[in-house]
């Protein structure tokens, strides 16, 4: 396969997956808004829900750059539909279709054709839009868009090298987004030191867990109350939670294998390097080495990976 | 589809029957549905001089054009007649020049000609075929006769619409096509890939293919990506090439990987920049090179361009007598060349009669449609004529044939013309059909989708 079609493939995959996780992190956020006490402590980071997205995409400084004032709707607006943020909706999914466009001969037609339908519709929308059907219409709305795109290529697409490339970008971007997505409780302050355990703390972990469509498998698994350490074992460790650190991982290790030669073989090792610390890890160990810290640096080895993929499979071989 | 009288023809009349009984509120809706799935599936053409990036639907009309089963098998004979002797006219400019010493076709026409390439003197190609895929461009006037208006030998588009126009109507119409028999056309992918692997270079048992294309800001990106596609082969851009001992790899995931025939969507010009224009980013360093010797195979050839100009369209008929020692099946227009005085006499004395054209344009550009034009045109023409009679030619308007055409007001009858789609390989052959394209705006007579043209469905009758 070309190395230019390779790295188009990786790319439509990343863009379609970070479009619906940012969906997801706005979600969260906007039902974290939504509880009723943040009015109560002003000044507080908790009374500024909305700088969490920001915080954790790495785009609160692009953001401030254009919008002095932190507000659910300036940050929707940039989060959604701000052409000059790479990151938004409207970036990703322009994205998308472009790359998606320039190898339209490497995918099937149904493909192209909802790649093509979902930017088509989203150049449409704007923040009135929004309004009128909801945050969360919207939200699912994109989400909705991912899942078809990822169900038409699942049901439709050979299952060759162009097929293991699209699903190598969508599982390294979703192993990086539920990284980050997990992080924000972090930036989350809570009230004061009794809420810990409490109410908000109970609701913060609940609207977490649904906007990665894992509040149901908690119930499921756990039938217990939410604690942070069960939560980061569900999300971090679960081999069976389709969002899951070890379950992306577990993608992008087997997809390796079939991608990767002999010469490869430093691609491998960090990708059964990463995959085993989270097929023999403990939630002990983690939450012993702080969930932020433990988080940062996985993101941290996730970039390497990219990188070496980058460099092994899209850069130009003369 | 008429007759001058009114009476419809035979062979549009079960068309004109279904389309008397069929509710107008159901073609409405129809035409509706065509646009939307055009859209979705992506066929658009970018518009240059707009925003980057800007991309148009080609307007598709859903009234097909027919044609009976007996004017086919004559057009099929005069296009195959026609592309054999204009492959064979190259073959002999880009070596003996025999037509040229016999002064059949004057020399300072060819070798003067700005696409006539000294580069390609004394090469040999693969089967001395050099145009592989041909686009002849017909109308039908007057009497009904066919003419040629030009053999587009380069780069011709417009297949891709040919086949998903088909295939729009099959999926809008399909009882039409279950109560009359219409020859296929969607196999023309298949043909392709069987020509293009037939002039592979020596050596290799299983050839490789890719489609060269500019990117997706190129305007007919679409069809090259179609046909990449359909043909199942890569659809590569010039980064993605590089040449190794006059050999062309593909840069892969696992490494180099040989391609030995190249379909290329690119100009010229642009193909390498060591032995073309130096700034193309489009091309491949060292192609040329490679071509040379004969290590890949390039399709069309290098300099195809000297055959399928207007000032070297005249002479076709005498290629056809020279090296076939045949009657030219299909007609030329008579044109008048402005570089010859007594022809750029009656031309500018005629400026309002005929329709004078650029040399070297194309794409209904930089054109003059005398009955049409106001004094100020045909003053502007007079002067760009007297300043560079070489540069110009003119035709007489033809009566061309018309076609019903779904326009705001109804149906009405609109001019048509016929681009079929000739391949050269080991054999010549097309399939049954080609790209009718109209001219929607009343009384015109161009139908450059550049200049507003739309497409319809073209029928063949078995």
């Amino acid at each position: 396969m070309l190395s230019r079609v390779a790295n188009e493939l990786y790319w439509t995959g990343r863009h379609f997956e970070r479009a619906e996780n940012t969906a997801r992190i706005l979600d969260v956020t906007y039902r974290n808004s939504l509880l009723p006490y943040q009015l109560g402590e002003p000044g507080l980071a908790w009374a500024a829900p909305w700088a969490v997205p920001l915080i954790s995409t790495g785009l609160a400084t692009a953001y401030y750059r254009k919008h002095p004032v932190l507000s659910a709707e300036n940050v929707l607006r940039f989060m959604l539909f701000d052409a000059s943020n790479p990151s938004s909706v409207f970036c990703s999914l322009r994205a998308a279709r472009e790359s998606a466009r320039a190898v339209r001969g490497a995918i099937t037609s149904e493909m192209y054709e909802e790649a093509n339908a979902s930017w088509l519709e989203m150049r449409g929308f704007d923040y009135d839009h929004v309004q009128r059907v909801g945050v969360q219409g919207f939200c699912d709305w994109i989400k909705m868009r991912s899942h078809l795109f990822r169900g038409v290529t699942f049901g439709t697409m050979l299952r060759g090298e162009a097929y293991h490339f699209l699903r190598l970008g969508t599982h390294l971007e979703r192993a990086d987004n539920t990284a980050r997505i997990l992080d924000t409780k972090y930036h989350i302050l809570l009230p004061s030191a009794e809420d810990v355990g409490g109410a908000v703390d109970y609701y913060q972990w609940q609207s977490l867990l649904t906007s990665v469509s894992g509040f149901e498998a908690y119930r499921r698994i756990y039938s217990d109350v939410i604690t942070p350490r069960r939560v980061a074992e569900l999300l971090i460790l679960r081999r069976d939670m389709p969002r899951s650190l070890h379950a992306c991982l577990t993608m992008i290790n087997d997809t390796l294998k079939l991608l990767c030669d002999e010469q490869n073989w430093e691609l491998e090792r960090m990708a059964g390097e990463l995959h085993a610390r989270l097929e023999f890890g403990r939630t002990e160990d983690i939450m012993r080495f702080g969930l932020h810290e433990y988080l940062v640096d996985f993101l941290e080895r996730i970039y390497a990976l990219a990188s070496e993929i980058t460099r092994r499979f899209f850069a130009p071989t003369a | 589809m008429q007759v001058p009288d009114g009476t419809i023809r035979d062979h549009y009349r079960p068309f004109a029957d279904w389309l008397a009984r069929t509710p107008p509120d159901r073609i409405a809706q129809k035409r509706e549905e065509a646009e939307r799935a055009f859209q979705r599936v992506g066929i658009t053409f970018a518009v240059y001089g707009e925003d980057t990036g800007t991309e148009r639907l080609i307007p598709f009309d859903l009234i097909p054009r027919i044609i009976p089963r007996d004017e086919w098998a004559m057009l099929e004979r005069g296009l195959k007649q026609r592309v054999t002797a204009l492959n064979a006219f190259l073959e002999d400019i880009y070596h003996d020049q025999r037509i040229l010493a016999e002064g059949r076709v004057p020399r300072e026409r060819v070798l003067g000609n700005a696409q006539y390439r000294p580069e390609m003197r004394g090469m040999n190609v693969p089967g001395g075929i050099y145009a592989h895929i041909s686009g002849v461009d017909l109308v039908r006037a007057g009497e009904g006769e066919f003419y040629v208006l030009e053999d587009n030998l380069r780069v011709p588009s417009g297949v891709s619409y040919m086949v998903e126009n088909r295939k729009m109507m099959m999926r809008l119409f399909p009882e039409l096509f279950a109560t009359q028999s219409v020859r296929p056309v969607q196999h023309y992918p298949d043909l392709l890939l069987e020509n293009l692997r037939a002039v592979a270079p020596d050596g290799g048992d299983r050839p490789t293919v890719a489609v060269l294309t500019p990117g997706p800001y190129n305007s007919a990106y679409f069809e090259h990506s179609f046909l990449a596609q359909q043909m199942g082969v890569e659809l590569v851009e010039g980064a993605d090439l590089f040449i190794r001992d006059d050999t062309v790899y593909m840069r892969t995931t696992r490494g180099p990987q040989r391609v030995h025939v190249i379909y290329r969507r690119v100009d010229d010009d642009f193909l390498d920049p060591r032995a073309f224009r130096a700034d193309s980013m489009l091309g491949v360093p060292g192609l040329f090179s490679a071509y040379r010797a004969g290590r890949v195979t390039l399709a069309n050839a290098i300099g195809t361009g000297v055959a399928d100009d207007k000032s070297i369209y005249p002479y076709v008929p005498e290629m056809i007598r020279f090296y076939l020692d045949e009657e030219p099946v299909l007609n030329n227009v008579e044109t008048f060349r402005c570089y010859l005085k007594e022809h750029r006499d009656y031309v500018l004395e005629h400026l309002d009669e005929l329709v004078v054209k650029e040399v070297h344009g194309a794409g209904g550009y930089g054109m003059l449609i005398g009955p049409t034009s106001t004094a100020a045109e045909r003053e502007a023409f007079r002067q760009r004529i007297l300043a560079a009679p070489e540069k110009y030619i003119a035709q007489p308007t033809l009566a061309l044939s018309t076609c019903p055409t779904f326009v705001e007001s109804g149906v009405a009858p609109r001019h048509i013309d016929l681009r079929p789609y000739v391949l050269s390989g080991k054999t010549v052959n097309l399939v049954p059909g080609g790209l009718t394209r109209v001219a929607l705006t009343e009384g015109s007579l161009v139908v450059n989708s550049s200049q507003g043209g739309g497409t319809k469905d073209t029928w063949v009758l078995d």
